[in-house]
């Protein structure tokens, strides 16, 4: 390993290309974390997103008009506003709002961090999106399939969770793919409030040593390598979900 | 539970329901007794799709009254599970879910309703699965069986409810002339072993040789019924005539 680390520091010595998160130990520590935290993020927002696309789908098929209502809100607020801006609004305006908490050394911190609020609203923004996803596949399960769910004793929760769902995700997966790749991308925002993640490591590591070229470049590899890998996993959990005879 | 043989296990009185400004039905009355077999014939759109969704509530009625084994359908505190487990209803359009193999369609509602053991479940599907002759299609999907052969399922999957009565709406209307004769014999078979059948028919020829009554239907109301023999050989109403002379 070392090797490889000298020959990196002679590469930028002999090229001028500066790569110090990989030679550099405090660089390559704070980019490790910085990838960790981008992974971290995007898992956790990929699965409550999800999970509010499914509920949230569910919630849209509520025989309560403002229950609909509610649902219909949350999704024309979170899809016609810029994510930035709701970002900002759940940190500043909201979080600034919550009551402090004392920290272990007798100071004061925000109730929740800056990685917390980027989870909730990161989640709630794709999640407005997954509603959507979710609620076009429900539409397309025939009304005969779930008449015959209904025939056996099933109950609304029972026909969702065991017809109506598993037969729109597969409608949806490829829609649903699109999302969470945006999603994934979208992570990078996290930046503006200053989530260690990995844009704003890149930003840290590239203002100590002026390399940003070099920055820019790897950041576009590491995300292109990142949803690869996103995309590579949903399109093996497409083939997975086959039904021989149903579908094309 | 057994229902006696003295009281009608269904007893339908007065029945009207309306899509709207149409009037399907317009005052439909009928009784079955355990153990019988009703063909309901008649021209399409003379209402005996609807008057049997709503015998299991599919379709609620605007009057009248439908009593099930002395359970008032026509309430709004109807206990929907209760008058399913009591009724099974096949489709025209065989309704199996798409994504569970044959075994798992005849499984699925005994476990997930009746929240049966598996094992015992699994036992009967197996044993209703060869009743309806398709031993070793059990894991085959349905997209992967002929329609007779997933009528077939769509049968198993409605006795492993253990039902009292059988509601078949047209279930052979949507199969190749070669696959009707292996649902018929199905449903003979049922008929035989003492099920109480109500059959939505276009085959004639079956209606004679299985059924106890023959209902005619025409524009919402019940024209004529007797006894197969008397009703095919002497319909007495000038419709009917017509009906069975366009048919026979």
């Amino acid at each position: 390993m070392d090797d490889l680390y000298e020959w990196f520091r002679d590469f930028y010595h002999t090229t001028g290309i500066n790569l110090p998160f990989i030679y550099d130990s405090y660089d390559r520590d704070r980019m490790i974390d910085g990838f960790l935290t981008t992974v971290e993020l995007s898992v956790i927002c990929l699965f409550l997103s999800v999970v509010i696309g499914i509920i949230g789908a569910w919630l849209q098929g509520s025989a309560f008009t403002w229950t609909r209502r509610i649902v219909s809100g949350y999704i024309q607020l979170f899809r016609n506003t810029p994510p930035l801006v709701q970002l900002y609004f759940f940190y500043f305006a909201i979080g600034s709002a919550l009551p402090r908490v004392e920290t272990e050394w007798g100071g004061q911190a925000p109730m929740l961090s800056s990685f917390a609020w980027a989870v909730i609203s990161l989640s709630f923004f794709a999640g407005a999106f997954n509603v959507e996803i979710f609620r076009s596949g429900i539409e397309s399960v025939p009304k005969s399939t779930v008449e015959a769910a209904e025939s056996l004793g099933f109950s609304r929760l029972q026909i969702y969770w065991d017809v109506t769902l598993p037969l729109a995700l597969r409608v949806v997966l490829p829609s649903l793919n699109n999302n969470l790749v945006n999603l994934v991308k979208t992570t990078t925002l996290a930046y503006a409030i200053a989530v260690p993640e990995m844009l704003y490591v890149s930003a840290q590591i590239w203002s100590d040593n002026v390399n940003v070229p070099e920055m820019m470049i790897f950041l576009l590899i590491a995300y292109f390598v990142l949803v690869g890998i996103l995309v590579w996993g949903m399109n093996r959990w497409e083939r997975a979900l086959k039904i021989p005879g149903f579908g094309s | 539970m057994s229902w006696s043989d003295k009281e009608p296990m269904i007893s339908v009185r007065n029945v009207h329901k309306s899509f709207g400004d149409f009037e399907v039905l317009k005052g439909v009355s009928f009784d079955v007794m355990k153990g019988e077999v009703i063909c309901i014939i008649g021209p399409s759109g003379s209402g005996k799709s609807t008057l049997i969704r709503c015998i299991n509530a599919l379709n609620d009625i605007n009057e009248g009254s439908i009593l099930v084994e002395g359970q008032e359908v026509n309430d709004p505190k109807l206990n929907k599970l209760e008058l399913r487990k009591k009724v099974g209803m096949v489709f025209q359009q065989y309704n199996l879910f798409p994504h569970k193999t044959a075994l798992e369609n005849v499984m699925m509602a005994p476990i997930r309703v009746l929240k049966e053991d598996k094992k015992e479940v699994e036992a009967r599907a197996r044993a209703l699965i060869k009743k309806v002759r398709l031993e070793g299609k059990e894991n085959a999907y349905p997209g992967e069986l002929s329609g007779g052969q997933q009528q077939r399922v769509a049968i198993a999957r409605s006795l492993a409810m253990k039902p009292d009565v059988m509601l078949f709406d047209e279930v052979t209307a949507a199969l190749d002339p070669e696959t009707v004769g292996e649902v018929l014999i199905t449903i003979k078979e049922l008929a035989e072993e003492g099920m109480t059948c109500i059959l939505v028919t276009h085959e004639m020829g079956f209606a004679r040789e299985v059924a106890d009554q023959v209902y005619f239907t025409d524009k919402g109301l019940i024209v004529e019924h007797g006894a197969p023999e008397t009703f095919f050989e002497n319909a007495k109403d000038p419709r009917t005539k017509q009906f069975l002379s366009q048919i026979l």
